[in-house]
This record gives structure tokens, sequence and C-alpha cells, in this order.
């Protein structure tokens, strides 16, 4: 008795004639609807892994000749002068203000929308859950430049007077110190991409908290605890890994966001001083190389924007391998 | 499980990007066929069809599109692509051959740059003379949103040390010696620059360099070396100036009409000149001509003196082989560019914010594309 999947052709008893009974594994592999898949599916994997590698490749080898002729050191250095005879550039500005902005944007967005998966799976209405789950996710089908358009045109003149307003009362804080910059600073850039990220942490986070077992949340109900207990009890541990792979998701799409802040940064002008002041401007890696791309006009200057371009690939890997470690970890004590 | 999902999706993206990437790498091959014979309509009465294309300098983008437009009201058939991916680019895609002609916000550098002389590859590309053909005057204003403040009067060192950070509020006895009458706030002067480099930065720079050694001490280039808040390109530094009361900056004229920001007038040592189109077009007549024959490469006086000169502009150029290896493509090209230069487009960019050129230049360059072959 063969069936349609071929899976439970393992079931069979031995034959008649004594052979054994085919193993499942096995018996898969002889069909061609198996076999297409399984193949479909392993191209589509090895294709994926092939374009890491090779974009990963292609930067290295456009990177390192640029580097070699680099006069300035790359990591410490904050000139950036890549065109000419004498290429100097280091990153230490862009890095800052990428990690500086996506860090404000992870503290905004993860117990924001952590607090909104909360409230979407466990205490609103039934009736609710849909539409505002489907709002949510509008969110994150809002193209960036609009994100952007709308920072620079509605949001900025709301955030203006607050921004003064804790300048002027908090400015002796090095990280809030004034710095005459007027718009387009790290902290506002960091509101607009916590809230271009928002979506993906709370829908990831929301698929999770929903798959938290009943007999869970029964069970801590049971023992007398209010909703609040239950969810720390039984939900939040439960859905910890997903909330921290959603965190790493939008921090990888916070720390590479291009179009949005390239409009909205401001620059800093060549030899102004260095502060930590997250009212401070400064351009990320993206927003520097999406600027300049029209200029690329040596192979050097191009080496040197891709250098940094590697920087940004190698980052967002570390960050996502944190989350990987991370994840397997949790699942370990969680499990 | 929400992760697969996420990746699935990913792979849906990328391959959507795939797709949409080959429909797009389409349009380049691919000439129309279809003739039109001897369309008498035009201006310049020869008509071409196909394609013809040019890369470069994004400050020209909107005169030429006005040209294009121009040309192909009145030859339909004709298909111009002008991609504005910036000088250097549009300079590098013509040495390769890839565009029939391109645009500079500079004339081709015939000293060596990176090791390479720009004048002489283009030579060795085209087998003949390359040529640098002024088509668009660019004026620059220097653009300020204060706050009671309708007019402005600067000069060259005054604006370079307003530019360099050392003239720190609009009541500053500098800015106020020239604008005798004038009620200045003491608002904190913001400046803003341009992020990206761009021709508009190198022009300004180049002007404040010639007109104010002193109070100007940077190098001049593409990329900015003053002072201030860097924004991304002309949109970009218009729209901060225009929220930012006390703000600054150096735009091309067409950026800050649309935005009605009040522009300074200039002091060039003989009286304050307003931009207009007539006060730039007379400091590119008053340029230099560096090149020979009908290489119009041209240089310019920043610190003319000129009465009614407006001295901050750009000239931007477009690049062509004195005589192309396919006769079709020399005639294509002379079609077009005749168009560009005559005298209705050429008044016409006025309203893009461009000033025509001046007769005597126009004559010339008139004369040149007639004899590109």
């Amino acid at each position: 008795m063969s069936t349609v999947t071929g899976v439970s052709a393992a079931d069979e008893l031995p034959q008649p004639d004594g052979k054994k009974p085919r193993q499942g594994d096995r018996a898969s592999t002889g069909r061609i609807g198996d076999r297409l898949f399984g193949g479909a599916a392993t191209l589509s994997g090895v294709i994926v892994i092939v374009l890491v590698t090779l974009i990963g490749a292609f930067l290295v080898v456009q990177a390192v000749p640029a580097l070699m002729n680099n006069s300035a050191s790359f990591f410490t250095s904050r000139v950036w002068a890549p065109g000419g005879e004498q290429p100097a550039f280091g990153i230490l500005e862009f890095l800052w203000t990428t990690v500086a902005a996506s860090t404000v944007a992870m503290l905004l967005a993860v117990p924001v929308g952590v607090g909104v998966a909360l409230f979407l799976t466990q205490y609103a209405p039934t009736w609710l859950r849909g539409p505002a789950a489907t709002l949510v996710d509008l969110l994150a089908a809002v193209p960036s430049i609009v994100y952007g358009l709308w920072g620079l045109v509605t949001f900025f003149p709301v955030w203006k007077p607050v921004q003064n307003g804790i300048e002027d009362t908090l400015g002796w804080f090095p990280l809030l110190a004034p710095t005459g910059i007027s718009g387009g600073t790290i902290f506002f850039i960091g509101i607009v991409l916590s809230i271009m990220v928002l979506p993906i942490v709370t829908a990831l986070s929301r698929e999770v908290f929903a798959q938290t077992p009943t007999a869970h949340k029964e069970g801590a109900l049971a023992l007398g605890a209010t909703q609040w207990e239950m969810i720390r009890t039984s939900v939040l541990p439960f859905g910890r890994p997903g909330v921290i792979s959603a965190a790493m998701l939008a921090l990888g799409r916070a720390l590479g966001e291009t179009i949005a802040v390239t409009f909205l940064v401001s620059a800093l002008a060549d030899g102004s001083s260095w502060t930590w002041s997250l009212f401070n401007g400064g351009e990320t890696f993206a927003s520097k190389i999406a600027n300049n791309a029209a200029e690329f006009s040596n192979p050097g200057k191009t080496g040197a924007y891709i250098a940094a371009g590697l920087v940004l690939f190698v980052l967002t890997f570390i960050v996502n391998s944190i989350a990987r470690v991370v994840i397997e970890r949790r699942k370990a004590f969680t499990e | 499980m929400s992760v697969s999902r996420i990746s699935a999706l990913g792979a849906i993206a990328l391959s959507g990007a795939l797709a949409l990437s080959a429909c797009a790498s389409e349009n380049n091959g691919a000439a129309p066929g279809a003739g039109s014979t001897a369309a008498g309509s035009t201006a310049s009465g020869d008509c071409f069809s196909g394609d013809l294309k040019a890369e470069g300098s994004s400050a020209q983008k909107n005169a030429i599109d006005e040209a294009i437009k121009a040309y192909q009201t009145a030859c339909a058939d004709a298909n111009i692509d002008y991609q504005p991916t910036g000088s250097g680019a549009g300079i590098k895609q013509f040495i390769a051959k890839q565009v029939d002609f391109a645009g500079s916000d500079s004339a081709l550098k015939t000293e060596p740059k990176d090791g390479k002389i720009e004048a002489d590859d283009a030579k060795a590309s085209c087998g003949t003379e390359a040529w640098n053909l002024p088509m668009v005057t660019g004026p620059i204003a220097i653009a300020y949103n204060v706050k009671g403040v309708d007019k402005l009067v600067l000069d060259a060192e005054v604006a370079a040390k307003v530019f360099d950070g050392k003239i720190t509020t609009w009541n500053d006895p500098a800015i106020a010696a020239l604008n005798k009458g004038v009620t200045l706030p003491a608002t904190p002067i913001k400046v803003f620059f341009r992020s990206d480099e761009s021709g508009t930065t190198e022009n300004f720079t180049k002007y404040l360099k010639a007109a104010a050694p002193e109070a100007w001490s940077y190098e001049t280039g593409k990329k900015w070396t003053g002072k201030g808040e860097g924004k991304e390109k002309s949109a970009g530094v218009a729209t901060a100036t225009k929220g930012q009361d006390g703000g600054i900056t150096y735009v091309e004229l067409s950026y800050a009409q649309q935005n009605q920001l009040p522009m300074a007038q200039i002091d060039t040592g003989s009286g304050p000149v307003e931009l207009t189109a007539e006060s730039a077009g007379k400091t590119i007549a008053t340029a230099k001509q560096t090149g020979t024959g009908n290489n119009l490469a041209l240089k310019i006086d920043y610190a003319t003196k000129e009465a009614g000169a407006y001295p901050i502009v750009l000239v931007t150029y477009e690049i062509v082989c004195s005589k192309y290896a396919d006769a079709e493509t020399g005639k294509k090209v002379k079609s077009f560019l005749k168009t560009f230069a005559s005298d209705e487009v050429q008044q016409g960019l006025e309203a893009a914010g461009y000033a025509p050129l001046p007769t005597e230049v126009a004559t010339k360059v008139q004369t040149a594309v007639n004899a590109i072959s």
C-alpha cells in the first residue's frame, strides 16, 4: 500500500517474499516530486549563501586596494578625504553616528513594540486584534522616503522645541549637550528610525506571544497570578527568543536604513570638534555612501566608500550572529 | 517560524528585484528603426531618429530637459536620454564611449589628476580633439532666511567669513557696514552646506578663493571645507535654510526661487549687484576663453569688478568629439546641440532658473556646434 506522500510507506509490513519494508527516507528519494522539491529548496538555500559570500568577496576585493593606499587610520580617524593623490579616510564618525542612532531607535522601538504586541495578544478585545495588527503592519509598508519626507516636513517642526527644551535643561549631561546643529541630529534620526522599525518588532513579537501555550497561561492564572504576573511568568519568557530576533532584525534595518537618513541628517563640517552629544549631526555609513555615489570618480575613491560599506556589512553580520547565539542559549534554558 | 516567514519574504523581494533590474536593462539597446525622412519643421531642420545618449552634471539636468522637450516637439522620433549622474561619471562614460556626449560642470582638465589627463584621454577616445562647449549658465545664489531682512548686501570677504564661521551673528558690524539702514537682528547665523560633493560647492569656493583670498584660506573643490551643517543636495540646503531663522546657504538660483528665499546682493567693488539672468550673463561675457578655436573652455573671472556683473556663476559644458568616428552619431549630436544653443531654447532657460548664454558666447558656441561632424 504505497501512499501519495511516500512517507507512510515505511509503515508497511514485511512483504510476503520476506523483503524488509522500505525505509521512510529512502523511499521518498525515489520520487520525482520529492527530488524536484528537495532540489529546488537546496538550490534556493545555496543561492542565498553564494550571494552573501559573493557580496562579501566583492566588498573585500574592491576595498583592499583603497585601504592599502589609506594614509589615515581607517578605524580611528575622523577625516574623510578619499579622493586625490594622498587618500586619507577613517570611519570613526560614521560608526558612532550609525551605532548611536540605531541604539536610540532600539531603545525606543523595542519596549513600545513589545508593548503593542502584548496589547494585541493579551489585552485587546478580539474584534480589535485583526484590524489593529493590520494597521501596525501597514507601517512597515510605508516606503522609507515617505518617512524621510514626513520627518523633515511634519515631525521636525514639532520635535525642534522639544529638543531645544532638553538641551536647555539637561545640557550638562554629555550625551544631551547642545551643539548648535539645528536639525537632523542623531537623536532625531533615532526617533524616525524607531518608527520605521516598530512594525518589525511588533509583528514578530505578536507572532510569538500568540503562540504561548494556553496551558502555561492558565496554569499561571490558576495559581493566582494577576494578568500582569501571568504575562511576566509565562508569556514573556516564552516569547523572549522571538523578541530578541525581532529586535535584531529591526536593528539590522536601522543600521542600514539609507534614504530617510540621507534625507534627514546634518553632515558635520570638516574639523568640527568631537562630541558625544546625541544632538550633534553626523552621517551614517549608508547615508554617506548614498549621498556621494554620484561622484565616485576613480577606483580609489570608490574603494574607500566600499570599505565603509564593508564595515556596515560586518557590523550587521555581527549583530545577527549575536542574536543567533542569544536565541540558542535562551532556548536551552526555556525548554 | 516567524523567522522563516521573513526569509521567505526576503526571497520574494529578491526575485522581484531581479525581475525589475532585468526590465530596466532592456531599454538600453534597441534603437527604434522607424525613419522620419526629413521632417522640415524643426528649428535646426535636420531631425534624427533613434537614440542619443548623454550623461553627466546634475546642475544642467533641468536645462537639458527643456532642450530635449523643445527638440522632441519638432522631432518626435528622436529619443534623447540624459542621466544626471555627476560630471565625473559623465566624463568617464564619454571616454569609455558609453555615451555620445557628456555634461560637465568644468571643462576637461588639461593637467594630470589621479595620473590621468582628461583632455588627452578624451582625445584618444574620440580620435580627434574633444571640445568643451559652454551651454548652460547657472547662477549660484547666496540665499538666506532672516526674519525682517529682505534685502541684504554681502561682499566676498564678508561672505567668506560667514561661511567660515568667523562671523556668527547677523548683526555683526561687518555685515552692518554693508547694509546701512537695515535693522539686523542678533540671530545666530546657521550656515548650511552641500554634504554631497558638487560642482556648486566647487564654483562657490572658487569664487570665495578668487575674490577674497585672505578670508578664504581653504582649497577649492567639490567637497565643502568651510563650517556649518551639511544637507543633502540642493533641495536639502534650500529646505533647511527655509526652515531655520538665521539660515544661509549657497544654492542654484532655481532652488532659491522655488523656495522663495531672499538672495543676497553681491558688492563686487562697484556697487551691489542683484542676481538676475542678465547680471550673471555679464560675468560669462567677460570670461576668458582658455581653449583654442572651437574648444570653448572658459575661465571665469570670479573677482570681476565689472559694474552690474554678478560674479558667482557656474558654467556647465557639453563635452563632444569634434569629429565622431561614426558620422551618424556626429549628426545626431550636432542636430540636438544646435537646438540647445539656439536663442529660443536659451531664452527659455531663464524660467528654469538658469541664465541664457550672453550673445557673444552663444554665437561662438553656435559656430562650434556647426563644426561638429
